[in-house]
């Protein structure tokens, strides 16, 4: 417990709390002390002695960050004494320092220099010594460290250790042969990523108080030219928050913000991986195909075609021969101009986007059991939560802030389970790894259940008040003993016991999962036993317990959200709901269709069949991203007419009549949300490249070609047409979400958003339905012709379909060819070298990788990325789960051979 | 003669390491780290282990080390590079250490270093082309009133004079 204490700062007085420290109570008066190590994040060490002080009755200064406040203290920040010593230790740092500040990129932001300045500090009075420390380490793809300019401060290794929860970097040496070292990544020897090695985040880089670690950039400017905006990382579904530093339209480095969702941390991705946006590929000019070939348009010509195709399409084959896909990458307001443009333009529902590639059995699944297809708590939760079940998510690689997170609460003595078939970063620090065979999740979930019900670890109360169908359930499960579990899993049935018991008897547990559990032909059926196992513990509508899909884009739950769904209008109101449907024709002034759309793989299947005559594709990629390239790029020539609106020529984009350039996240306003549910904004940096525009100026001015109302101004005319529809969204609006982004539902402009969902029940059904559920595995199993098991998954240095991070020279570099993971011993089996290229084939196509041999991956189980083209995709299957229609991208039989 | 005169010179490392990393030793290492497993701090012993059967800590031990104890590589390093008992390539089969301390060093272990590297014929830290010393960097050894002291192994000598070096060397070839 902590109490009020009165202390006197340079003669102010000022009561606080008796737990924090002197340096904070200073800031609480507005008094500046200099810091280099300090960091509100970390525990202060006083390592770098810069911010001592005068405490009276003290035999010696003290740091004041590292001091308590205690009753009575009387500090004194600016005596001659304190001065001189800031001074003298100043003059010691700058002994070893270069005098290169002329030439530095850090000048201007240095911490070195301004209290060099600040104190008076002769450059030239000082005996400069043999410096000791004179390597530069330029290993890394991304950044440099320099250790002449380190002044040892040890920041970066307390981020790298307490933050980011790597411990690449540590001290070297002694005495004055002491300086930093860092573990760098390196492949040579097993998987992609290795403990303790550098995962290039940039975390430390962006935290250096010198210029001692510093980006690797082409870039020349200083910082005093620099315009800073705030905005959303256009990646993962964490949606961190970062500034985009500006130099003459010119987007030059990347600063992540503290306080947020990120609370200053950023990944590799999110630190580097800015530099596509300047790209020479980018698309500049509309593109029409004349005799096979791509020729420059004006937008008056190509948008003609396409409006003129419309007509003729609608005419001739009515409004079901349409189909649109929208894109998980763009904003909301783009998403609902292009649910719009296919309901109220085209007159039909199929609309989809790539949601139903990663999370469609999320959405179906949490839906009809609890009510709502989302992450039940927020991110900032994660650190509260006692137990951990992470399962099928590589959440360090895919998700990497929200697995720093966890590795810190995890770190701090909370529990973790993962269940992952392969031996992923998280398996390290678990206190039950449960490598189980691909595809083998509701097995698990129901042994799992088993064992909760029968050692009577179940929460007997929160279920009869809060749950139905308990009987159907139990009824199913009781055939699920650990020990049928654990061999259906390939487990061992003590680590089965061991993990329910860890599950059910925390007070606040967690699931989180991604796409282990969704991309199977039973996915929504996984999904569901997911949220059994979370109801049967009463842990759903709790802070910090809950059951979390990780959204694996920046803007799928968005996307989701706005409608970019054949079954559903913004906000889930369904297309067949009459008064939803009246309400939309009201306000677009058209007929609406009630008729449910395709999903994508059927839309897919309906342009091969040539019932889908017309598709207008935005800022996706199916060629790569869907099942089976072969099928989708027969689908894609077999149609009439084909639009793509992209920022680069994508592989799909090869495929289409009309391609037409488009803006990036940096070049455009409007707002994003990210996977807990938080809507925030994303803000125009620079202005768009060429002829290229935003995806919603394009969308509406297609809307008003095709006789629609659309006079937007800007984006924000768009939210508020949507959010006047979207009950989820009705009190949002962007001054609200200006400063740190609003949770959904938000039904009024008084409402302060959702936390976390089901905190007064199951309001939406009643009660939370329990889903009787077997183990049914994945439809196609090794056999003797295809004798090994793929799985495909995400890497931690790529992006989807690598339209962007192919594009960004690091990224590239680090991981630069497809690759498939074997074990050692399966490696042996087939006479695989580490690093040679072989052949992998399945029954739909075949693909060339690298092979990587690594002891984290089970025998007879092989690993993909999905991110490359003619890669993964060309062997996966493309069965379909029958209720939501998402493909088993995770589990496919293949075989391998020599090149 | 100067130290920059042997910069380079690894000729001796590369056939060395051959011996060095053989199964049976990394046997013994992972006997070790099952003991020092179950004690607190399992690093430090097991680097001293290490250090004992492979005559040295080099990053491919490291790495297997910090793979054993799911330990950081960087803070191992960070200890084998701070001890002067540790070092990351083989040493000599005998260690010669001529304290540098502030005793010793002004009671002139400077020309002992000195000799000791003419003697030898070898760069100080380095080792000896037959592989029979090593000159090791050596802080204070805590027995100031001898100095200045020469520790050779375990054996200690205090009060060693220059001409004194060359007898006391010849007992361990």
């Amino acid at each position: 417990m902590s109490n009020k204490v009165k202390i006197l700062i340079n003669n102010m007085s000022v009561e606080i709390d008796n737990d924090l420290t002197i340096l904070e109570a200073a800031r609480l008066l507005n008094i500046d002390i200099p810091t280099f190590c300090h960091d509100d994040r970390l525990n202060p060490t006083g390592s770098c002695r810069m911010c001592v002080v005068e405490v009276e009755g003290a035999r010696n200064l003290m740091t004041a960050c590292s001091t308590k406040v205690r009753d009575g203290m009387v500090v004194r920040t600016n005596t001659k004494n304190v001065v001189e010593t800031r001074k003298g230790i100043l003059e010691l740092m700058w002994a070893n320092h270069p005098n290169e500040c002329l030439v530095c990129e850090k000048s201007g932001e240095c911490k070195l220099q301004d209290y060099s300045y600040q104190y008076n500090v002769n450059p030239d009075s000082i005996f400069k010594p043999l410096n000791s420390r004179d390597f530069i380490d330029n290993s890394n793809e991304f950044y440099t460290f320099d250790s002449r300019k380190c002044i040892l401060c040890g920041k970066c290794v307390q981020i790298c250790s307490e933050l980011q929860m790597t411990s690449a970097i540590g001290f070297d040496e002694r005495g004055i042969d002491t300086h930093i070292k860092i573990k760098q990544h390196d492949d040579s020897i097993d998987g992609v990523i290795d403990l303790y090695k550098c995962v290039s985040c940039g975390n430390c880089v962006n935290n250096c108080p010198v210029g001692a670690l510093m980006p690797k950039t082409k870039d020349k400017y200083r910082n005093w030219e620099v315009d800073k905006i705030k905005t959303t990382c256009p990646y993962c579904g964490v949606g961190c928050q970062f500034n985009l530093v500006v130099k003459d339209n010119k987007v030059v480095r990347v600063e992540p913000v503290k306080g947020g969702t990120n609370d200053g941390l950023l990944c590799v991705k999110g630190s580097f991986g800015y530099k596509f946006i300047n790209h020479p590929d980018r698309l500049k000019q509309p593109l029409i195909k004349k005799d096979g070939v791509f020729v420059e348009s004006t937008w008056e010509e190509a948008m003609d075609l396409i409006v003129k195709k419309i007509n003729e399409t609608k005419a001739k084959h009515g409004p079901n021969a349409f189909s649109g896909l929208s894109s998980a990458k763009c904003t909301n307001e783009e998403n609902y101009l292009m649910q719009k443009l296919v309901r109220a333009g085209f007159g039909t529902n199929n609309v989809d986007h790539c949601a139903r590639l990663c999370h469609a059995s999320t959405v179906a699944g949490l839906a009809t059991t609890l009510g709502s297809g989302a992450m039940t708590n927020s991110i900032s939760e994660i650190g509260g939560t006692d137990t951990f079940l992470v399962i099928g998510s590589n959440t360090t690689e895919t998700h990497p802030v929200i697995g720093v997170m966890i590795k810190q609460r995890v770190k701090k003595g909370a529990k973790l389970i993962v269940a992952d078939p392969r031996k992923i970063e998280l398996a390290n620090m678990a206190n039950v790894h449960l490598q189980i065979k691909p595809g083998t999740n509701v097995a698990l979930a129901n042994g799992l259940m088993n064992v909760i019900y029968n050692e009577g670890l179940y929460d007997k109360e929160f279920i009869n008040k809060n749950t139905n169908n308990l009987e159907d359930l139990l009824e199913v499960i009781k055939e699920y003993t650990p020990e049928k579990a654990a061999e259906i899993c390939g487990v061992s049935k003590e680590d089965i016991v061991k993990a329910a018991r860890l599950y059910a008897s925390a007070d606040r547990a967690a699931i989180y999962y991604a796409m282990g559990i969704t991309q199977h032909s039973s996915g929504t059926n996984h999904v569901k036993s997911m949220a059994n196992l979370a109801l049967m513990t009463g842990n759903v509508g709790k802070e910090s317990t809950g059951i979390n899909p990780l959204r694996g884009q920046n803007n799928v739950q968005g996307a989701c959200d706005m409608g970019a769904l054949p079954d559903v209008l913004p906000g889930y109101q369904k297309v067949f709901d009459d008064a939803v449907a009246k309400k939309y024709e009201k306000a677009w002034g058209v007929s609406l269709s009630r008729e449910v759309g395709h999903t994508l793989p059927i839309m897919m299947n309906e342009a091969s069949s040539q019932d889908i005559k017309f598709m207008y594709i935005m800022g996706e990629n199916p060629v790569v991203s869907d099942p089976d390239t072969n099928h989708i790029k027969k689908a894609l020539t077999n149609l009439d007419f084909l639009v793509v609106q992209d920022i680069f020529l994508t592989q799909t984009a090869e495929f289409a009549d009309v391609v037409l350039p488009a803006a990036s996240y940096a070049e455009k306003d409007g707002t994003f949300t990210n996977t807990e549910r938080r809507v925030q904004r994303i803000r125009k940096a620079v202005t768009i490249k060429g002829n290229a525009r935003s995806d919603w100026e394009i969308l509406s001015e297609l809307l008003t070609r095709l006789g629609l109302e659309a006079n937007y101004n800007n984006a924000e005319d768009i939210f508020k047409e949507m959010a006047s529809l979207t009950p989820i969204y009705a009190g949002l609006d962007y001054d609200r979400i200006d400063d740190n982004g609003m949770q959904w539902p938000c039904p009024t402009s008084n409402h302060p958003g959702t936390k976390y969902l089901y905190k007064d029940g199951f309001t939406k059904l009643g009660k939370a339905i329990f889903t009787p559920i077997e183990h049914l595995g994945p439809q196609e199993l090794p056999d003797s012709e295809y004798p090994l098991i793929l799985t495909t998954g995400r890497t931690l240095y790529h992006f989807h379909t690598k339209t962007m991070t192919d594009r960004v020279e690091g990224l590239k570099a680090t991981v630069p060819d497809n690759f498939i993971q074997v074990s050692p011993d399966t490696a042996k089996q087939y006479q695989l070298k580490h690093n040679e290229f072989i052949t992998v084939s399945s029954r739909r196509g075949s693909s060339v990788a690298k092979v990587q041999i690594t002891d984290t991956i089970d025998d007879g189980v092989v690993f993909m990325p999905f991110h490359f083209a003619d890669g993964a995709n060309m062997l996966t299957n493309p069965a379909l789960d029958d209720i939501c229609n998402i493909p088993e991208f995770k589990v496919c039989a293949v075989k391998v051979n020599k090149c | 003669m100067t130290v920059e005169s042997f910069e380079g010179n690894n000729f001796y490392e590369d056939d060395r390491m051959k011996e060095i990393y053989t199964n049976e030793k990394f046997k013994v290492l992972d006997e070790c780290i099952e003991k020092n497993k179950l004690k607190p701090g399992p690093l430090m012993p097991t680097l001293q282990d290490a250090q004992r059967i492979f005559g040295c800590v080099s990053e491919e031990i490291q790495e297997y080390i910090s793979k054993a104890l799911n330990e950081s590589y960087s803070k191992i390093s960070g200890v084998v590079s701070f001890y002067t008992m540790f070092s990351t390539k083989p040493r000599g089969k005998h260690i010669v250490g001529v304290c540098t301390g502030t005793a010793c060093y002004v009671k002139g272990s400077q020309k002992l270093v000195d000799k000791v590297c003419e003697i030898l014929k070898t760069p100080y830290g380095q080792t000896t082309k037959d592989g029979l010393f090593t000159i090791a960097p050596t802080r204070c050894l805590g027995d100031c009133g001898k100095a200045p002291v020469v520790m050779i192994d375990e054996d200690q000598y205090g009060h060693v004079t220059v001409d004194q070096i060359e007898k006391i060397l010849k007992k361990y070839k």
